[in-house]
């Protein structure tokens, strides 16, 4: 059995502790917004938060995440979430969307901690997440707006 | 995907029902294409049928407006460009529009394909009439049923914001109002459409129909499909192309928790769990043996060296004029150049998967596709059922890039599930993902153009070898590649998706496309092709021939300007003499870049125009690079002409994300061939283009009033060229093979 937290749940479940917490959130907790696409760590689609940090789900076993507050695009809420939303929205950054979860968590960490990112900032912080349509200069253009809508 | 196939000729059958609990409802069959390309049903017969299943447009009692659209969301924002065409003409609001996929039906056939498909950036144009002419005569239909209500005369009424108003009493119906009536009246004739200045909709920054499900994470994706008893496969692949299943030890695989079968198929082993992370450890223990094939000895380097000995044969003449080899010999100086091109993945962020249920009476997919037609066929044909059997549903595609045209993996899903008896959901790994794609074709290029004394280039002779993409396209869907075990009519049946495709595209001239298509006006031109298969899959990869042909003319035309003292732009106006559309996008382009001015210190510019299917598209880049040969693109100005624009926010979407995804090409990998296999295998290896690598884009759309061409492509093929020719312009190295390495560059 491991126990979970996951966006303020608790689960008991009953998995193999190597599964990666990706496919234990997708397959038994049914929140698909997390996506698999390299299963290596390399591309950032899968990133959710673990205690408020960035983790690539695909590469943490869920046993290494127990009891720990772990936060996917589902549950991502609070100021910086929202402007994080609505940012997106009014850019319509998405395209085919596959990877934009992943952007969007990775985002919300880096306002967490720096609330005014400059574009070297957003670049060092987000140039880890993939995106294969290149909706790049959108996302950048994105995190600028809600940095300027999420503080209090 | 050619012009012939374009044209306007269509007949229009128009019905219109209303059904409770659904509301009015307004069916079409466009496509006088159709007929011509031996569809199952013809238009008439599909008229005569009840409407529900073949719906454009849908207005419920509340007022919502339904677009049906039959065209995959593959990330280009068809679901939106085809819901504002069809709301224009109806005055819909907005607010109240949503598109929702059709169901496979051949009523929903592209007629650029004769299949219900997505690609070649044929969506917009070849629903552009159809989805005005049902808006308008839905529009009119519930002008009348006001009017009627009113006991008015429809010249005092008008349409607008989802509403019909009288005008002298000023008295209003909401649409949701008129359904019911609506339904009863005579269906119009010839209804006038809306002047291009009259638009509201259409040429507006509209926003996406489906940002809002994206960015919170709740569109459905083929990989998120849930059903009851859902079962995982994972498969493995055989190692080398063309490899097949000698011998299978799964005991230890069948001994795994979760694990339930172990299933080979026509492609490979697929291992069935209950959930994906158990199915892949279960692979991981099988002991597989393969029959390895004759490829196994397969390289890059010895396709090469076989394409450098073929390159001095005569090919097929896919364009020839005047006389060439007279030319060149007459010719006061030849100029020579041999370019290479590498095979590329498509890395679609979600990796091929599919999810089937066959039962004994039927069966039904879910998969993100480009190719509805062809995973109705393949699915019908592996199950032995009659097609009206089999059901299609189209879900959200994590990209496509013409990878989804294929249904190899969709005949997995459905080979799968037909022999476990439960739904399944064939998933990908990212590792199977890259070494069984169907790959850009890799190609090498020899060029030679004739100057005259006064160093006006008259004659070009362009031959190149390689395979045709458009045959991977047909294999996948002929017979040969079916099991052997089927019987000749199933192999018939599958046939019969491909037929329609294999008969109007040649594929020499599809692999010639970008080359043969070239706008240069000389004299003498001829482009020859050797096609050389040497058992690499290949397919469709976004712009397909172009994103290779652009880099060869292009940058062997900046060749010819260097040789001749030519300013690069000059000298491709001048040869456009006879281009209007793209002379003028490239103008543009060199205006706004500011291409007569110096760049800033440090910063070297390229130039290229290139037209993919009618929309043109010219870039100026602004690169720089460093000691270590390390490229780096700040900035690239294109100008584009996609006729009447439908979405502005879109068009530049769309370009900036064709550079990025063509900038992958052009700087940072590519697949090279290694004992018979694809030697890249995930994101480690075959990187793609990251934030910090993204240039600046500035994108100017023409103003035009044309019928609109496309937008998804035409970016990929000017980006590689007008990165070299900036790279030749900071190092004076003609970078000739892709992609470009700082190797190449570096000093010293």
């Amino acid at each position: 059995m491991v126990e979970l937290k996951v966006n303020k749940k608790t689960y008991r479940l009953d998995v193999d502790p190597e599964t990666p917490l990706l496919w234990v959130l997708r397959e038994e907790l049914g929140l698909n917004g997390t996506k698999y696409s390299c299963g290596i760590g390399e591309c950032g689609a899968c990133v959710v938060h673990v205690d408020g940090a960035a983790t690539r789900s695909c590469v943490t076993a869920v046993s290494e995440v127990k009891g720990k507050e772990i936060t996917t695009i589902e549950g991502l809420a609070g100021l910086i979430g929202e402007a994080l939303s609505e940012a997106w929205i009014d850019g319509d950054v998405p395209q085919c969307g596959y990877c934009q979860s992943g952007q969007i968590m990775t985002a919300a960490e880096l306002l967490a901690s720096n609330p005014r990112p400059s574009d070297s900032d957003i670049d060092a912080a987000m140039s880890g997440v993939l995106c294969r349509c290149g909706t790049y200069n959108e996302i950048r253009r994105a995190v600028h707006r809600a940095a300027g809508r999420s503080r209090p | 995907m050619r012009g012939r196939l374009f044209d306007e000729e269509r007949r229009q059958f128009l019905q219109v029902s209303f059904i409770a609990g659904v509301g009015l409802v307004v069916g079409c069959s466009f496509h006088k294409a159709e007929a011509s390309l031996d569809a199952p049903a013809s238009p008439v017969e599909k008229a005569s049928k009840p409407l529900a299943p073949n719906a454009w447009i849908r207005i419920s009692g509340s007022g919502e407006v339904t677009v049906v659209v039959n065209h995959s969301e593959l990330g280009q924002g068809i679901f939106t460009a085809l819901a504002m065409i069809a709301a224009e003409e109806l005055e819909a609001d907005w607010s109240k529009v949503r598109t929702e996929m059709a169901s496979m039906d051949p009523v929903y056939a592209n007629p650029a394909f004769g299949v219900q498909a997505t690609g070649g950036s044929t969506s917009v144009r070849t629903c552009w009439v159809a989805l005005k002419k049902a808006g308008a005569a839905t529009r009119e239909l519930l002008v009348a049923a006001a009017a009627s209500t009113w006991g008015v005369s429809v010249r005092e009424c008008r349409a607008e914001s989802g509403k019909v108003v009288h005008g002298p009493s000023g008295r209003s119906l909401l649409y949701g109002q008129l359904v019911e009536k609506a339904a009863s009246m005579p269906v119009p004739h010839d209804v006038p459409l809306k002047k291009h200045r009259d638009f509201k909709v259409i040429g507006k920054k509209m926003r996406r129909l489906d940002t809002e499900l994206k960015t919170q994470g709740r569109a459905v994706f083929g990989m998120d499909v849930r059903l009851k008893g859902l079962l995982t496969a994972v498969v493995v692949h055989p190692p080398v192309f063309g490899a097949r299943l000698k011998s299978l030890d799964h005991s230890k695989a069948m001994s795994m928790p979760g694990v339930r079968h172990v299933v080979p198929i026509s492609t490979g082993v697929a291992v069935v769990a209950d959930r994906f992370w158990q199915a892949k450890k279960a692979v991981e223990t099988l002991r597989i043996e393969w029959d390895q094939g004759n490829k196994a000895n397969l390289g890059s380097e010895n396709i090469r060296a076989r394409w450098v000995e073929l390159a001095k044969q005569r090919g097929d003449r896919v364009r020839d004029q005047g006389d060439v080899d007279i030319a060149l010999k007459k010719a006061a100086k030849v100029v020579e150049a041999v370019y290479e091109l590498p095979f590329q993945a498509h890395g679609c962020p979600e990796p091929m998967n599919c999810t089937a249920f066959v039962r004994g009476d039927g069966c039904d997919v879910w998969v993100p596709t480009q190719n509805q037609g062809g995973s109705h066929e393949i699915a019908a044909a592996i199950t032995g059922l009659d097609l009206d059997r089999v059901r299609v549903h189209t879900t959200f595609s994590g990209g496509g890039f013409g990878r989804r045209g294929d249904v190899d993996f969709v005949a997995e899903a459905v080979e799968v599930s037909k022999a476990v008896k439960v739904p399944v959901k064939v998933v990908w790994t990212r590792e199977e993902d890259i070494r069984n794609d169907h790959f850009r074709p890799a190609s090498y290029h020899v060029l030679r153009a004739g100057l005259d004394a006064t160093g006006k280039p008259v004659a070009l002779h362009y031959l190149f070898v390689g395979p045709s993409w458009m045959d991977g396209m047909i294999e996948t869907l002929a017979p040969a590649i079916m099991p052997r075990w089927f019987p000749r009519f199933l192999k018939n049946a599958a046939a019969h998706g491909a037929v329609p495709i294999a008969k109007y595209f040649k594929s020499a001239e599809a692999a010639s496309e970008g080359a043969s298509t070239m706008a240069y006006a000389m004299e003498h031109i001829r482009v020859e092709y050797i096609k050389d298969d040497p058992g690499v899959p290949t397919g469709a990869w976004r712009s397909v021939a172009h994103s290779g042909h652009a880099f060869v003319v292009e940058s062997f035309v900046d060749e010819i300007a260097m040789a001749s003292g030519n300013d690069p732009f000059q000298l491709r106006m001048d040869l456009l003499r006879n281009a209007p559309k793209r002379r003028k996008v490239l103008k543009i382009a060199a205006e706004k870049s500011g291409w007569e001015k110096k760049p800033p210190d440090g910063i070297h510019r390229g130039i290229a125009v290139h037209d993919f299917h009618d929309t043109p598209a010219a870039m100026v880049t602004e690169v720089s690079v460093d000691k270590a040969g390390q490229v780096r693109v700040h900035r690239v100005v294109c100008a584009v002409d996609c006729g009447t624009v439908i979405n502005p926010k879109n068009v530049e979407a769309q370009i900036s994300g064709a550079i990025a995804f063509g900038l992958t090409a052009t700087l940072k990998g590519s697949i090279t061939i290694g004992k018979g296999r694809a030697e890249q295998s995930n994101f480690d290896d075959f990187p793609l283009l990251r934030m910090d690598e993204m240039p600046k884009v500035e994108v100017h759309i023409v103003e035009s009033e044309a019928a609109p061409t496309g937008i998804g492509e035409v970016g990929v093929p000017p980006i590689a060229p007008a990165v070299a020719n900036a790279v030749f312009a900071a190092t004076g190295k003609r970078i000739r093979k892709l992609p470009i390495t700082s190797r190449d560059l570096a000093k010293g």
